[in-house]
């Protein structure tokens, strides 16, 4: 009852008959390189590499073999599983492969069609221009300041050192408005902003006014009736008209670049004395560099700062000034006006958005 | 003013250099004269000769009258018989006339060739030349008829004309009335140039002595007339021509020659800046008095016309009453004419602001009228009656009459005080000893050095006293401007004053541009529309008859009649900006504008006060000015038409609509770190059921949504149009500082249909569900409206996305459905929702 040779069955253990094994083995190989796709890869699987397989079912016959007999029984056993799981691999990495290149291929598009479903939008070029010019300003101290659009004539003209029934006052054509005696106009320069500012902040003051102005000229190519300016005041102890210079300079160079530079005419305004016209030379100018018209400047009229309760035998200070459609206009070779007031989406959209 | 070079040059002492139109002209541009035109007169090469009319021959078979001259022109030029045949269509000359020949081989202006050629059957062996022809101004009313005795035939008359000159075009500005003359002018270059100047008034004139008036005339003091001299000359020959320089002169300035006296008043305007009448002397009734115009006085003027007088006029009168506007224009009744053999001539200094008001007023912005209004040297006056009667006497024949009358005088200018130190202060820099004292005694001024000024550190001072042409030199500030032009703003140092310490800008001026870019980022186009709008707005608008917007300022003087309003709301020019980008063919627009509107109240402003300029009004004064004018709040606004999506190869597009504007109003919020409330409005001209009010706690900022169908019709806007604006000074300035708590634990996802009445606005229900399901609720979002048959009449079903979330845990299921259902009970309760 105990003869342990009783469960040895020569039959039984065919399984692990080397030739049974090497014929298992390239069985495998020839199934695995014979399938095409991934699944009929994996549909082989079971048949080589399952719990029915041969390889598998000899390895649970070397439990029936006699102990000296397992070691090498099971070793070749392994070796078989080994390299048959090897070519299954083999096979699966090259058919992945494949796969993958024609899904990619397939997912392929053109990617050259448009995706714009929504465009983006713009900012007016004067309004970009008028933040780049502040912009320069501030960071050479300057801090910006604003009014209101309807002034008093006061801070438009009077405290300006416009006298009344001057020549002076028609050099700038003036709407006014309605009653006149309430004495207000739709401001005809920035220049108000300057005794706005003088009269609510604590001296120095080194302010920039950008805004909207107005003037009776009927639009054209180079004139409209509403139009920008952007002034600048600096009001301290000891200004000289070298510093209005180097100001406009270096305002210059920052527009323009390196090679740019003013040049001033003397000219009059009523609340500059002595006052000029600065010329700004323009290496990008259209037909080649040259000097262009630029605004006004000069240092403040001792009137405006006692106005302004400001003592001239103490300080002074300069002004300048410019307009931005004409600035806009030689700065990108532009030919007319009214493109900048008319709105229309395709003039705008040209200048996107500046950084 | 314009001006020929030549005969700013006669006063200017260039000695042997000559110098070039253009450095004429730079030389004055660079002490301060606009110089707008150089404008050389045109060449005429080969032969141009003067020539005398022998003979007329009228050749009457055709249309129009031709004449064939026999012109003598000179042995050189002549044929045998001693004249050369011309054919001229001009009728204004006479035999015996003196006259200009182009011969052939010369050749005019403009390429005009001339040749022998037969016309009219006969040989025109050259021309005889008008004004135009020579390119001595426009002038083609006739042929050049030169004043007899002027030169011999055959004289070279290119010589005789002068046509090696050039004409300045010269824009003179306020502060420089002097210039409006020769005289001015040739002292500017000759300061320019730094060379000695001759000034044309100091040239006397060989008169008889003075004795006695020449008229009576009595200043009214109310005139606030400075000057008035008047000299009168007899026995002129009202026939007797204006000589051809003078001519030339007149036309080269721009003038039409008339006749000798009219030609000599405008001709010594010109050169010294001083206006002058003429009158019939024979047509003046009784003393002159020049006074203030009475209430309804009348006058006809020189132009034909009656007006009306205004009690602030000053007027020249007569016992007739006024016979001429002072400054302005002289009357028709004294005017000098044909037959004038008897001239009283007036030069005067009028009160310069009276005569800006009159020439307002009237609207005669006339050659006197603008030189006046600039100041006139009171000192010139006499000069300018003698220069002109003595002109009269040479070339009229007159009989310069003894008498002078001289009432009013020459104020003596003020001396102005400066320290001679000054000049380098302003500039920043320092000019040569001596240049300051040079500069001002060249324009005219008498300096006297003070030596030491003890009250200013012992450095000197001087005392200058300005001439009489030179009114606007006042304070020291006027005479440093002289000095430092005249020096060279070339000279001047270019210095960067040391850098202030600035703030940068303001939260308003940052958030303002973040308004403006955050729209352009999202789609949107910048524009800048005009303010100025129709009255007719507010009814296309639909708006009542109180609303606050029809509270419009008003211009006075608009460009346009039908554009008499400043914008009260963004929306007009925004909608202009569609029709004409639509009527161009650009159908998909999204715009933007931020700006000012001026909103006045319903009541007029009142009068203002007018406040002192020569010292810092008081507070409460300059408070009431600002008090008076009209809020100009910063407003946004956006219009979107066409499409928002395009239509692509990624599918359809999406038509712009009334949420895009709802969004584009949050954008703006947002930027200001405000999430505005959105509630149902009707407010025109937005479409009653598509309006949103924005605002924020109890503040309305603004609407947004879709235009009413009736306002899109009525300004052909395309259907659907919708539009926001809101008021920025509205939203809060304060510094937004988020301190965002950011958990990492995972969220739970759960999602809400809710069933409601269609009324409802999503809004609410949102507020509803997170007031419901408290802390714990991060995020809900609206993901899908339904209406239909399964949820029935008037109702609509809502569909919520919410994210739950604690701050220190994982939250379980369990706790976020509970929270889920708090959540719903509070949108039941407040809305009756019911979960679908």
């Amino acid at each position: 009852m105990s003869g342990t040779n009783d469960l040895y069955d020569p039959k039984q253990v065919a399984a692990l008959d080397p030739e049974t094994l090497d014929a298992a083995r390239a069985d495998a190989s020839a199934a695995f390189a014979g399938a095409t796709t991934l699944d009929a890869l994996t549909a082989l699987k079971p048949a080589h590499l399952g719990d029915r397989s041969p390889v598998l079912t000899a390895r649970r016959e070397i439990g029936a073999l006699p102990p000296q007999a397992r070691s090498a029984s099971g070793k070749r056993v392994n070796e078989v599983r080994v390299a048959i799981q090897a070519a299954y691999d083999e096979r699966h990495a090259v058919l992945s492969a494949e796969r993958d290149e024609r899904v990619l291929a397939e997912e392929a598009v053109d990617v050259t069609l448009p995706g714009d479903r929504h465009p983006r939008g713009s900012r007016h070029p004067l309004t970009q221009l008028s933040e780049r010019i502040a912009d320069i300003f501030v960071g050479m101290g300057y801090e910006v300041a604003e009014g209101p659009e309807v002034e008093s004539e006061w801070f438009n003209f009077d405290a300006l050192n416009f006298l009344p029934d001057h020549p002076a006052r028609t050099m700038q054509d003036t709407f006014h408005v309605e009653p006149a005696a309430a004495r207000q106009v739709l401001r005809t320069h920035t220049s108000p902003v300057q005794i706005r500012a003088l009269l609510e902040r604590d001296l120095p003051v080194y302010v920039v006014c950008p805004g909207r102005t107005f003037r009776t000229d009927e639009l054209d190519a180079t004139h409209t009736p509403v139009f920008h300016q952007i002034e600048g005041l600096a009001i301290d102890k000891g200004l000289t008209m070298a510093h209005l210079k180097g100001t406009l300079d270096a305002f210059a160079r920052a527009m323009f670049g390196e090679e740019s530079t003013i040049r001033l005419r003397p000219s009059y305004f009523p609340f500059t004395e002595p006052s000029a016209e600065p010329d700004v030379w323009f290496p990008q100018k259209k037909g080649g560099a040259g000097w262009v018209e630029w605004g006004g400047c000069g240092m403040v009229d001792p009137n405006v700062l006692r106005a302004c309760g400001v003592d001239p035998d103490v300080y002074s200070g300069f002004a300048f000034g410019m307009g931005l459609e004409r600035t806009l206009m030689f700065r990108n070779g532009l030919p007319d006006m009214r493109d900048m007031v008319e709105g229309d989406v395709r003039f705008t959209s040209a200048f996107a958005v500046e950084p | 003013m314009r001006v020929p070079v030549s005969w700013l040059l006669e006063h200017v002492d260039l000695s042997a250099d000559s110098l070039s139109a253009e450095a004429v002209g730079e030389a004055l541009i660079r002490v301060g004269l606009e110089v707008e035109d150089v404008l050389p007169i045109p060449a005429t090469t080969g032969p141009l000769v003067v020539g005398r009319v022998a003979a007329i021959e009228e050749l009457t078979e055709y249309k129009k009258p031709i004449r064939y001259c026999r012109v003598d022109v000179g042995a050189e030029h002549n044929e045998d018989s001693g004249t050369r045949g011309i054919v001229c269509g001009a009728t204004n000359f006479a035999e015996g006339d003196l006259v200009v020949v182009a011969l052939p081989g010369a050749v005019l202006p403009g390429d005009f060739a001339i040749a022998a050629r037969t016309t009219y059957g006969h040989v025109s062996d050259g021309m005889i030349c008008a004004l135009d022809e020579l390119g001595l101004g426009d002038d083609h009313s006739g042929i050049l008829v030169l004043p007899p005795g002027t030169a011999d035939p055959g004289d070279d008359a290119a010589v005789l004309l002068g046509l090696d000159d050039a004409v300045l075009d010269i824009a003179v500005t306020p502060d420089r009335g002097y210039c409006l003359s020769v005289r001015g002018l040739a002292r500017e270059l000759a300061c320019a140039l730094d060379v000695a100047y001759g000034d044309p008034a100091l040239v006397g004139r060989d008169l008889p002595e003075p004795q006695g008036e020449a008229w009576p005339v009595r200043l009214d003091p109310s005139s606030q007339c400075r000057r008035f001299v008047a000299r009168r000359v007899t026995d002129l020959d009202p026939t007797a021509p204006s000589p051809w320089w003078l001519r030339r002169r007149l036309l080269l300035c721009g003038v039409r020659p008339i006749s000798l006296a009219v030609d000599v008043t405008n001709y010594v305007m010109l050169e010294l800046g001083q206006p002058m009448h003429a009158y019939d002397a024979t047509t003046v009734r009784g003393d002159v008095v020049v006074r203030r115009a009475s209430q309804d006085e009348k006058i006809t003027t020189l132009d034909d016309a009656q007006r009306v007088l205004d009690p602030d006029d000053v007027v020249v009168t007569d016992d007739s009453g006024p016979i001429g506007l002072a400054g302005v224009m002289g009357g028709a009744s004294t005017e000098v004419g044909p037959a004038t053999a008897d001239v009283l001539l007036e030069a005067a200094t009028w009160d310069a602001p009276s005569v800006a008001r009159a020439a307002r007023r009237h609207r005669l912005p006339s050659e006197a009228a603008r030189r006046f209004e600039r100041e006139v040297d009171p000192g010139v006056a006499r000069a300018a009656t003698d220069r002109a009667a003595w002109l009269l006497a040479n070339y009229g024949g007159a009989t310069v009459d003894p008498g002078v009358t001289d009432e009013g005088g020459v104020p003596a200018p003020e001396p102005v005080a400066m320290a001679l130190d000054l000049p380098d202060r302003v500039a920043g820099t320092r000019y040569e000893r001596g240049a300051v004292v040079r500069r001002l005694s060249q324009i005219g001024c008498r300096v006297e050095v003070a030596g030491a000024d003890p009250g200013d550190g012992g450095s000197a001072g001087l005392l200058a006293v300005p001439p009489t042409w030179r009114p606007d030199l006042t304070r020291p500030a006027d005479l440093v401007e002289e000095v430092l032009r005249l020096e060279g703003y070339a000279g001047i140092p270019s210095e960067l004053p040391a850098a202030h310490p600035g703030t940068g800008l303001t939260l308003a001026q940052r958030r303002r541009r973040q308004v403006s870019r955050a729209l352009a980022d999202a789609g949107y186009d910048e524009v800048l529309p005009s303010p100025f709008i129709p009255p007719t707005v507010f009814d296309a608008f639909g708006l009542d008859a109180d609303d606050d917007r029809r509270n419009a300022l008003r211009l006075a003087n608009p460009l346009d009649a039908d554009r008499s309003l400043m914008a009260t709301t963004l929306l007009p020019g925004l909608l202009d900006a569609v029709v004409r980008n639509v009527s161009r063919g650009l159908r998909d627009l999204a715009l933007y504008q931020v700006g000012q509107v001026v909103r006045p109240g319903p009541e007029e402003p009142p009068a203002a006060p007018v406040l002192p300029v020569d010292a810092r009004p008081d507070e409460a004064a300059v408070a009431s000015v600002l008090a008076g004018l009209p809020r100009q709040p910063l407003r946004v606004g956006a219009v979107l038409a066409g499409a928002w999506e395009r239509a692509g190869w990624w599918g359809p597009g999406r038509a712009a609509d009334w949420a895009d504007a709802v969004e584009a109003a949050r954008i703006v919020g947002r930027v200001y770190g405000a999430e505005l409330t959105v509630t149902a409005d009707r407010h025109a001209p937005w479409h009653p059921g598509r309006c949103a009010a924005l605002t924020l706690g109890d503040t309305l900022v603004g609407h947004a949504g879709e235009l009413h169908p009736t306002v899109l019709e009525a300004l052909g806007l395309p259907a659907r149009t919708s539009a926001m604006e809101l008021e920025l000074d509205r939203l809060p300035l304060a510094e937004d500082r988020p301190r965002p708590e950011v958990s990492s634990f995972p969220p739970v996802l759960l999602d809400v249909a809710l069933v409601l009445d269609e009324d409802v606005p999503a809004a609410s229900v949102v507020t509803a569900l997170r007031d419901g399901g408290g802390d714990l609720v991060e995020d809900v979002r609206l993901f899908d409206v339904y209406t239909g048959p399964q949820v029935g009449e008037g109702k609509r079903s809502l569909a919520f996305a919410l994210r739950l979330r604690a701050p220190d845990r994982t939250l379980t299921l369990e706790e976020a459905s509970a929270r889920r259902d708090a959540a719903v009970a509070t949108a039941a309760e407040r809305h009756g929702a019911r979960l679908r």
